[in-house]
């Protein structure tokens, strides 16, 4: 520290730069091995437990191969996550095609939201695999009732958050829409929709995140591909390595998800005030 | 004189979860074309309340309002509203601020190249051309508030409503936007009504003042014509004896008459009592 208080110019905001950067990274390293070393003490007192070293080796036969393919039950772990990836965009793209509309509505009109409030408050509690027999009932078939089970979880977060959002549009902007006499084509557009975005972003990252959560459920049950299938056949062939490989693939595809998500969500924040 | 607004003995009466509260009563007002009138009062006398009458952004609970001869009942662009937060919209630039109001009134009429020029006019009136293309979170508070009375006068309103314009502004940028306020309302001959509580802005720009007594229950306590001839200049009339005397009344009316403990009609007795042996 105090050979930077009077470092030369040149040079100097790079190093500033590297040392910042370093103890950013420091917290985060020392917590990781932290983690390991416990894992270690679990797994050598443990014996079921793999090792973290026999997890990395696991983990690097399987991503050395991610995407082969032999015959439906057995498909690499690349495939399995674009397979459950799949479902989730299916079935949260269409909650959002449903649950923003709703929610938008529920927000404006309050007719609507003393009708459907009730019903929403009721179902959101429940978990969408109580969901999931209907699904089979409906679409007979494991991929349809996934996506149905998707669907349902979406929709609850879109639907309050759009609706919370509509809501609490500041009474001024709705003010000078009235005073311009916009119409409500216009209200919508110009007003509510930049004012009421930010909310919906929000509905969507809990949304995919619940999603992300459920699928693996879903596929659990539903069986057939998908990382929660994976995951539950590799339990079923006691390959212990794998399900904690599969435990950090799912963590960190949501992640990612959430990573993304909340980068839009900022770009689209517009400045208050 | 022609009379423009009509407030002909307008009540508002509120409903709330305590029983009804009675914010204004026998309002009776006009004001003529090309008047610059204010209202001025202690806060919660209703002076807001009044505004959004005459913006039709509320409807009053007795009486009627006109503007220039017909009822008002409801907001309309021949009445220009300036809010006292500005009231931009955050995700619309400078430009696609004022754009809006413009092309909701003359965009059926008018060519986009005209109602893009209406928009530049406006903004160069209040001198913004520089700043169109900002966001309302990227310019300082005199400057939203330009906006927002370019935005005002770009519609063409024949009224112009401000509902304590500069009120969250800081001293020297309230003084510079009232002293281009008066250049713009003098260039443009527009009517305009102002909500105000302070009362040197209601004297260097009014030909009116109109003082509301204190709520609730609140009605027009005096109406006090302000002599001095325009163009008015700040540093001149400073010291003049005739914009002191107005001054004087205006004080003497809102801190010796209606003080702000005085004439509360709903004061227990014990109360009203000691304020009116103080």
């Amino acid at each position: 520290m105090p050979s930077l208080s009077f470092s030369l110019p040149r040079g100097a905001a790079w190093r500033e730069a590297a040392e910042a950067a370093l103890r950013a990274a420091l917290g985060p390293a020392a917590g990781f091995a932290l983690f390991v070393l416990a894992w270690q003490a679990v797994a050598m007192s443990v014996p079921d437990i793999p090792t973290p070293g026999a997890t990395w080796e696991a983990a690097r036969a399987l991503f050395a191969d991610p995407f082969y393919d032999n015959g439906p039950n057995d498909q690499g772990i690349g495939w399995n996550v674009l397979a459950s990836l799949r479902r989730v965009a299916l079935g949260f793209g269409l909650a959002a095609l449903v649950g923003i509309p709703a929610g938008f509505v529920m927000g404006r009109y309050a007719a609507a939201r003393a009708m459907f409030s009730p019903i929403v408050s009721l179902l959101r509690p429940v978990s969408p695999l109580a969901w999931l027999p209907l699904g089979l009932l409906l679409f007979r078939g494991a991929d349809p009732a996934a996506i149905w089970a998707i669907f349902i979880c979406s929709i609850w977060p879109m639907v309050i958050n759009t609706a919370a959002g509509v809501a609490r549009v500041p009474q001024d902007y709705l003010n000078v829409a009235r005073v311009l006499n916009l119409s409500e084509w216009q209200v919508v557009t110009k007003v509510l929709l930049p004012s009421v975005l930010p909310h919906i972003l929000t509905g969507v990252r809990l949304s995919i995140g619940t999603a992300w959560l459920v699928i693996v459920a879903a596929e659990m049950l539903t069986g057939g591909t998908g990382i929660g299938f994976w995951l539950w056949d590799e339990w079923n062939n006691l390959k212990v390595e794998h399900i904690i490989v599969a435990i950090f693939v799912i963590g960190i595809v949501g992640l990612a998800i959430e990573t993304a998500l909340v980068r839009l969500a900022r770009r689209f924040a517009y400045i208050e005030e | 004189m022609e009379k423009f607004v009509r407030i002909e003995n307008v009540g508002q009466t509120f409903v709330t979860p305590r029983g009804s509260f009675v914010a204004l009563r026998d309002i009776d007002l006009t004001v003529a074309r090309g008047e610059f009138i204010s209202l001025i009062g202690h806060s919660g006398c209703g002076k807001s309340t009044l505004l959004n009458l005459v913006a039709g952004l509320a409807r009053p609970t007795c009486g009627v309002l006109l503007c220039a001869e017909r009822e008002i009942t409801g907001p309309g662009p021949d009445r220009a509203v300036v809010f006292q937060n500005h009231s931009l919209l955050p995700w619309l630039t400078c430009f696609q601020n004022v754009h809006l109001a413009v092309q909701r009134v003359f965009g059926a009429q008018e060519s986009k190249a005209r109602l893009a020029e209406r928009t530049r006019a406006a903004l160069d009136l209040v001198g913004l051309s520089h700043a169109q293309a900002k966001l309302p979170g990227e310019i300082s508070g005199g400057m939203k508030q330009r906006v927002g009375i370019a935005r005002a006068l770009a519609i063409e309103p024949k009224v112009l409503l401000m509902d304590e314009p500069f009120g969250a502004l800081d001293a020297l940028t309230r003084a510079h936007l009232q002293d281009e306020l008066l250049k713009i309302v003098a260039a443009t001959r527009s009517t305009v009504v102002m909500v105000t509580h302070d009362v040197d802005e209601a004297v260097l720009l009014s030909d009116r003042i109109v003082m509301l007594t204190n709520g609730p229950a609140a009605t027009i306590g005096q109406v006090l014509a302000v002599p001095l001839p325009r163009p008015r200049e700040r540093v001149a009339l400073s010291a003049d004896p005739a914009y002191l005397a107005c001054r004087a009344a205006v004080v003497d009316f809102l801190h010796r008459r209606h003080g702000h403990l005085a004439q509360a009609p709903s004061a227990a007795p014990a109360e009203a009592m000691e304020t009116a042996d103080a």
